[in-house]
């Protein structure tokens, strides 16, 4: 893995830096179109100026400066009601349940799976095949099934659906690491046990069981991360009327890039709090389990 | 070793089979109308009896869409990986950020894809480009850094120049890695293109199809359709497992020799 080292910090500063100038400069490119039109119209020819300005700060803007998204979404986290349909914070709280309850449901499956593929080969040979090919088939053709499925199971509402299909793309990070980590005591630890006369339930236990600890707080965060996109893609062809991606729907349908690039963003600072938190986890976990193993 | 091989397809082959063969049973001991679940033998006659209409959406989104964004992304990935390469303040820089993004929801600019780029096949290329350039840019990244000092030092011994380095040590060496962001790409590839269908598309297209179905109840067209994305999909997988066996042939994790 690459680490964040403090060493790294000028340059991610110097290309973020970078980043920000060039989207500047592509939306005063990508939006100039509109005043040159705007201004033909009305005969005039402006000067390199108003066509800055008028670039910067349009209602629809082909791309949208980064001020503007950022007004944006500081005026739907804060300045709404966070009970408005307007409010980043409602939205985001919607797919964040959503993401909740896929991540777990994913745990159990990932490491229920893991557990049953280790203890039996025929498992092994059986299901791992099939847990590949579950993550090649694209979940969003499937999600419009398990929402007519889960509805005539009796759900009522769409957390359900969102929460599988969440689920669906989270339990296989799981499931792999767990896999992996479950095998990892090699022959000389077995072999030590069996010298104590371990029974097979106390030779997972006491060593398989920790030794894979560190694989499974690894994975969590490929886990989250998966789940996320899962709750979102969830939204979008479920006719969800509230979360992140209905809230990109809406900005399509309407015609507005400010509610779009707003979506996006508060998707993008979700994801990168769900993995900051996970990382503490993460971090927490190998400190009280004796440092330095994850 | 041979009943093993044989196992190894035999056992999952079984299990599909009975999966599809209890689904066909419980269907029909249970009558479960069509509109929530049809039996798989429903949706092998929705399959057979529009063969056309399945070729055109497949053409149109996994063709069209999916594969020329895939390799649009691919390229501009790898060709991004060995620019940055050559200069340590770049990778220093770009990695972290590129590692950060490529955990980020990503699917999230289909709308404005679909905004820039009009509801055909281009837009959807483009989602695919833009979430596939992620995972191939960082994975090739950590692939070209994959080469010991020994190796170079043969090189340099070689009088070999930075071109021959690359092409002859250090691309070779950073195959698997870009073969493992190329599974991770084929699997996205495929859910982009159908998701940047759902914000548009022309009246064709496997996300398009999906829709309008459900709308009209014709369920057993909606599985017809998901049994195409999930044939495409794991076809598209096993593509790329196929051509990483034969490119990095001399890696361990390709030396199948004697398995334990």
């Amino acid at each position: 893995m690459i680490r964040l080292r403090d060493s790294n910090i000028g340059p991610v500063l110097t290309v973020v830096f970078a980043i920000v100038v060039i989207w500047y400069v592509a939306s005063f490119g990508m939006n100039r179109a509109w005043v040159m039109d705007q201004a033909a119209r009305a005969g005039e020819t402006p000067g390199f100026s108003e066509q800055l300005a008028g670039t910067m700060n349009q209602d629809r803007p082909v791309l949208p400066a980064p001020h503007q998204v950022a007004s944006e979404l500081y005026d739907g986290v804060f300045d709404k009601k966070i009970t408005s349909k307007r409010s980043l914070v409602y939205h985001g709280f919607i797919t964040l349940q959503a993401t909740f309850w896929g991540f777990a449901l994913g745990i159990v499956v990932g490491i229920g799976l893991a557990v049953i593929i280790v203890l039996n080969r025929a498992a092994n040979l059986t299901l791992m095949p099939w847990a590949i090919i579950s993550q090649t088939i694209p979940v969003v053709a499937l999600a419009p099934m398990i929402v007519v499925l889960t509805n005539a199971m009796g759900a009522d509402s769409l957390m359900v659906p969102k929460a599988i299909i969440a689920a669906y793309l989270s339990f296989f990070p799981v499931l792999v690491s767990m896999v992996k980590g479950l095998t990892s005591p090699d022959a000389m630890q077995l072999d030590l046990l069996r010298t104590y006369g371990a029974s097979k339930s106390q030779v997972f236990w006491k060593l398989r069981m920790p030794a894979s600890l560190p694989y499974f707080f690894a994975s969590l965060k490929i886990a989250v991360a998966a789940s996320l996109v899962g709750a979102i893609v969830g939204e979008l062809p479920t006719g969800a009327i509230a979360g992140l991606g209905a809230r990109m729907l809406i900005g399509s349908q309407f015609g507005n890039p400010m509610i779009m690039w707003s979506a996006l963003f508060a998707a993008a600072i979700l994801a990168a709090m769900l993995i900051w938190v996970v990382t503490g986890i993460e971090k927490a976990a190998a400190r009280a389990m004796g440092g330095g193993a994850a | 070793m041979t009943d093993n091989r044989a196992a190894r397809f035999l056992l999952p082959f079984a299990f599909g089979v009975a999966v599809i063969a209890i689904w066909e049973v419980i269907v029909s001991t249970f009558s479960i109308p069509i509109a929530i679940l049809p039996a798989p033998s429903a949706i092998w006659a929705a399959i057979k009896g529009s063969g056309d209409i399945l070729l055109v959406d497949w053409l149109q989104t996994v063709v069209r869409g999916a594969l020329n964004g895939l390799w649009i992304g691919t390229s501009a990935g790898v060709v991004t990986a060995i620019a940055i390469d050559r200069f340590e303040f770049l990778r220093r820089g770009l990695l972290p950020v590129a590692n950060f993004v490529a955990a980020l929801p990503i699917v999230g600019v289909a709308p404005i894809m679909v905004m820039w780029f009009g509801f055909d096949w281009h837009s959807k290329a483009a989602v695919v480009t833009v979430m596939v350039f992620f995972p191939i840019l960082v994975n090739t990244l950590a692939g070209l850094q994959d080469t010991d000092r020994m190796q170079r030092d043969l090189m340099l011994t070689y009088s070999a120049n930075y071109w021959q380095t690359l092409a002859k040590l250090r691309l070779p060496a950073a195959m698997p890695f870009i073969f493992n962001g190329l599974k991770i790409a084929a699997t996205l590839a495929l859910i982009g293109a159908i998701v940047a269908e759902y914000f548009g598309s022309p009246t064709r297209g496997m996300g398009f199809r999906i829709s309008t179905e459900v709308g009209r109840l014709g369920i057993d067209m909606v599985w017809a359709e998901i049994a195409v994305a999930a044939l495409s999909g794991t076809a598209l997988y096993g593509a790329v497992t196929l051509i990483e066996r034969g490119v990095t042939f001399w890696h361990p994790s390709q030396r199948s020799g004697r398995k334990n």
